[in-house]
């Protein structure tokens, strides 16, 4: 572990790390605002939580960055197994909330693995796939290994359930197959073998979830019940106009019309109170974060490292589209977090981590 | 990875120009509904005036209990101490109603309405006891008098679902007028509701007040009713059912109006209880009947003043129109009798109306024919409506060849005239109308629309609408017949052989017409005065008894009707009450003293 070195100070990426912690800043605000009950308590416990959690994460950032990634490679199995581990231990003696089982207790604080999982994910899928593909690219046969691998903690995580984390884990896995060099016959087959197995996939929902699906097709249809999140949430984004209420005025969140108003709802929040302008700005700063992760996978010294890149970049472009998508009514509600912003310990210290594995990755290209 | 990026941020940022710019106003208006909830305060209802401005009616603040059932943790105690405390009934019933209904769990639930001082009371002592109890005061229909004028002043109540649908600026557990006075100016008096803008929570939670709409209290009723009168009318009417009522012949104001059995109008505010309700509606004597203008009765004997007023006017009859009278009537092979079985002998028109000879109208009834008297009545108001602004007004019956024809189709007898010459048969009126028939002579000839508002003040004390006479039909009698009719009258009250001599005033001259009415199933045979009953006639088989009149003879100031039912002879039952009334009348408006009084006065030392 080489400490001191003045080059980590000149090659660190400044740009990504103000990036990260403006978003982590809109992220309290929002809860701030999503926790307001009045002046007299400013301070809710949630927001004191956040700062803790933003702070936690800020060290795992830098830890991340200190350590070399290419070290990765060795704990990535171990990493996997071990988060296997505690996912199984989520569905034997979880802590539940609003229905779903998710939670390790832990005293303090409320793990929530399958937050690891999506890191544990990429980083098994980028340790398989580092090596380069034949000519033409990866063929059926070498898939079997990553879906195997896809497989267990999707399963594991649907089953909670949070059909929101196990199609990011989808996701990702299918952007780092397809970056990593899948031949496009392949890319065919499995993608025409998607939309034949979506009509099926409906046999396996749960009720909530096909209620969901119908609320998004036609929100009316039930708008006190599985409609609500929806018709909430374009409420709020809409009462905000142009330029927003003002910090601490909106009325959804603080009265409790929004659900979920700290976590899956949060980009409501904020749009309600800063209006067009401030989702903008929001939208740019995730843009950036995303433009800057593609271009360090671009710039990355080894291929290991730019698919790296390529995953730690896919989470967070998945999820932002997801949650955003769903906050405005474009996409069904599937319970997922805004990364960085939406209040959460596991969340926002595992995307905090996987920030620093990114600003590692473009630090290292100096140092070898 | 960066195109599929900028692809979808673009959806993602022209979906929120959809949302926040395109659709911002719709937006903000829904989160408003979502947060704003208008809390409606009913406005103080109006209060209701006698003629001289004496208070009837009046809107007092009522006292609630409420109770949140999430704030106790003892419930069923706290229900049961409070049923104690307070008398309520049913409570856990309300608040599963309230459940059902979709209260918020904030919501309080109205459990015990309208409490007394001491219930009051012992809630503010017990306050520990009861978590989660409140009281709440709300306005509440106070009626000063009770009983009186039950069913011209009428009620309120709670909207019901019909009503909702009909006026659609009423809100659930509004208060509407729902009879009498209180129904027909229900657009006066009920004023308009203020209000505040609460915020609230998702789950309803009352936050702050955002703004106060003051309420604008309604407008106030002056009657044309004088509380003096319908003290002494409802006094004279004490233990009698029936129907009085007086109107002022000048121009058809109605001075009071009595129907009993009446009932009690405060029951109805704030929610009547169901077994109150029952008891009033199933109740045979019917006390929710308003039996001046919906009650009808044969009106006997008091039927021929029209029967003389059509004779002389159309010719057949004159002030020396001679009939003998041997005690009966034979026609179409069968008798039909007088009420007096000796009979009157050779009588005129004066005397037969004083000794109310059925045989003489008999005579003039055949003279005139069914529909000749039918014209005649109808122009003095009968078998028609009134136009009085009561609900469910009866036209009462006058039956004519054609009506018959119509309604059984049937031609007309001979022989049923003689029935509709005594006021029997077909022949069925309302107090109302046999009331006008009083005024029409006492003016001489002039049928007002009866009016019992005299004006809706605003707040400020200003007139906002007067009601003025409306003259609903003029016939010009003839003053010589007029006057024999008028003469005839008088000595019914006054003279010797009159049937009503305890309508007698001392210082005015009374001019009055006695009537019997059969009851349904009394005796068979036509009934005039006073005869065919005794007194072990069961009650509900002895005759209504009726008594129209007015004062004074000339320049008349108030006519009136009334009927007892049962009440057997008109003179000793009906009578009395029109006495009483009159007689308060000339006390509170003296008349001027007579001339030859005068004279005698101006001798005498001035009075002190």
């Amino acid at each position: 572990m080489p400490s001191g070195d003045r080059r980590y100070i000149l090659h660190f990426d400044w740009m990504l790390f103000i990036l990260v912690l403006s978003l982590a800043g809109i992220g309290l605000l929002s809860v701030i605002s999503a926790q307001y009950a009045g002046a007299h308590r400013t301070w809710d416990a949630l927001v004191i939580r956040q700062m803790i959690w933003i702070a936690a994460g800020t060290v795992a950032l830098l830890v991340a960055v200190f350590i070399d990634y290419r070290a990765f490679q060795a704990y990535a199995y171990p990493f996997y197994i071990g988060t296997m581990g505690l996912l199984i231990a989520v569905m034997l003696a979880g802590h539940s909330m609003g229905g779903s089982r998710r939670w390790i207790n832990l005293g303090i604080f409320h793990l929530e693995p399958s937050e690891l999982a999506k890191l544990a994910v990429v980083l098994v899928m980028v340790r398989y796939l580092r090596e380069e593909p034949p000519k033409g690219g990866w063929g059926l046969r070498q898939m079997i290994i990553p879906f195997v691998l896809l497989g267990f903690p999707a399963a594991l995580v649907m089953k909670q359930p949070d059909l929101g984390t196990g199609l990011v884990l989808v996701l990702i896995t299918a952007t780092l197959i397809c970056v990593g060099g899948l031949n496009w016959r392949t890319m065919l087959m499995l993608g025409l073998a998607a939309i034949l197995a979506a009509p099926a996939s409906w046999h396996y929902m749960k009720p909530y979830q096909r209620q969901r699906l119908v609320s998004f097709i036609n929100p009316q249809a039930d708008p006190l019940g599985s409609g609500y999140h929806i018709i909430q949430s374009e409420i709020a984004i809409g009462a905000g106009g142009p330029f927003g209420k003002g910090f601490l005025k909106g009325t959804q969140a603080r009265l409790n019309f929004l659900p979920e108003q700290s976590t899956d709802f949060i980009f409501a929040v904020f749009a309600e109170e800063f209006g067009l302008a401030g989702a903008l700005v929001l939208l740019t700063l995730y843009a950036s974060v995303i433009a800057r992760g593609a271009w360090i996978a671009r710039h990355a010294r080894d291929r290991f490292g730019a698919l790296l890149a390529v995953g730690l970049t896919a989470i967070v472009f998945w999820q932002v589209a997801i949650n955003i998508g769903m906050a405005t009514g474009m996409l069904p509600v599937v319970g997922i977090t805004l990364p960085l912003v939406s209040y959460g310990g596991s969340s926002l210290i595992a995307m905090m981590a996987a920030m620093g594995i990114l600003i590692n990755i473009n630090t290292r290209r100096y140092l070898f | 990875m960066t195109a599929l990026m900028i692809g979808l941020f673009g959806l993602v940022a022209i979906r929120l120009y959809y949302l926040q710019v395109l659709h911002h106003q719709d937006n903000v208006e829904l989160a408003d509904r979502n947060r704003i909830r208008i809390r409606r305060m009913p406005a103080p209802r109006g209060l209701v005036f006698d003629r001289n401005h004496r208070p009837l009616v009046d809107t007092r603040p009522s006292f609630d209990a409420m109770i949140v059932p999430e704030d106790s943790d003892n419930l069923s105690e706290t229900i049961e101490k409070l049923e104690r405390y307070t008398g309520g009934e049913n409570i856990p019933g309300k608040i599963s109603d309230a459940e059902e209904a979709g209260r918020p769990p904030y919501e309080p639930v109205m459990v015990v309405e309208r409490l007394g001082w001491q219930q009051v009371v012992a809630l503010e002592a017990h306050q520990l006891e009861l978590p989660g109890v409140s009281l709440e005061i709300t306005p509440a229909r106070h009626y000063l008098y009770g009983q009186l004028a039950a069913h011209l002043l009428g009620y309120v109540g709670e909207v019901t679902k019909n009503d909702l649908i009909k006026n659609a600026d009423y809100h659930n557990g509004d208060e509407i007028g729902k009879f009498g006075l209180e129904r027909v100016s229900e657009g006066f008096l009920r004023g308009q509701a203020g209000g505040q803008e609460i915020e609230v929570d998702a789950v309803g939670r009352r936050l702050r007040v955002l703004k106060e709409i003051p309420d604008r209290p309604g407008q106030s009723i002056v009657m044309t009713i004088d509380l003096n009168l319908q003290q002494a009318a409802e006094a004279a009417m004490t233990g009698k059912n029936g129907a009085f009522v007086a109107l002022d012949p000048n121009n058809g104001d109605v001075l009071a109006m009595v129907s009993h059995p009446a009932f009690d109008p405060d029951i109805f505010g704030g929610g009547v209880k169901a077994s109150a309700w029952r008891e009033l509606m199933t109740d045979p004597q019917h006390p929710l009947t308003n039996r001046v203008t919906q009650g009808i009765y044969p009106p006997g004997s008091t039927f021929k003043i029209v029967d003389s007023i059509a004779g002389l006017q159309e010719g057949t009859l004159n002030t020396q129109t001679s009939y003998n009278c041997p005690g009966g009537l034979w026609f179409g092979g069968r008798e039909y009798h007088c009420w007096r079985k000796q009979g009157h002998g050779s009588i005129e028109l004066h005397d037969a109306i004083v000794r109310s000879c059925d045989v003489y109208f008999y005579d003039v009834g055949q003279k005139l024919g069914v529909d000749r008297i039918a014209k005649w009545a109808n122009a003095m108001g009968l078998g028609i409506k009134s136009g009085i602004d009561l609900d469910r007004e009866s036209s009462g019956t006058i039956p004519s060849s054609a009506w018959k024809q119509k309604r059984y189709h049937e031609r007309w007898y001979p022989a049923e005239t003689l029935s509709v010459a005594i006021g029997q048969g077909y022949v069925a009126t309302t107090p109302l109308q046999m009331a006008q028939v009083a005024e029409i002579v006492a003016n001489g000839g002039t049928r007002y629309r009866p009016q019992f508002i005299k004006a809706v003040e605003g707040l400020d004390g200003t007139i906002t609408k007067a009601y003025p006479p409306k003259v609903e039909a003029r016939i010009a009698i003839d003053p010589a017949s007029l006057a024999t009719v008028k003469d005839a009258m008088a000595d019914v009250v006054n003279g010797a052989g009159g049937t009503a001599h305890k309508a007698k005033l001392d210082d005015v001259i009374v001019c009055g017409k006695t009537g019997t009415a059969q009851a349904v199933g009394a005796n068979i045979a036509p009934v005039g005065e006073g005869e065919g009953e005794n007194d072990k006639t069961p009650e509900q088989y002895k005759d209504h008894a009726w008594f129209i009149a007015f004062a004074p003879k000339e320049h008349a100031k108030i006519a009136a009707a009334c009927i007892i039912e049962h009440g057997g002879h008109g003179g000793s039952a009906s009578a009395p009450v029109i006495h009483d009334v009159f007689q308060r009348y000339f006390q509170l408006h003296p008349e001027a003293p007579k001339p030859e009084i005068a004279r005698v006065l101006e001798d005498s030392p001035p009075a002190q």
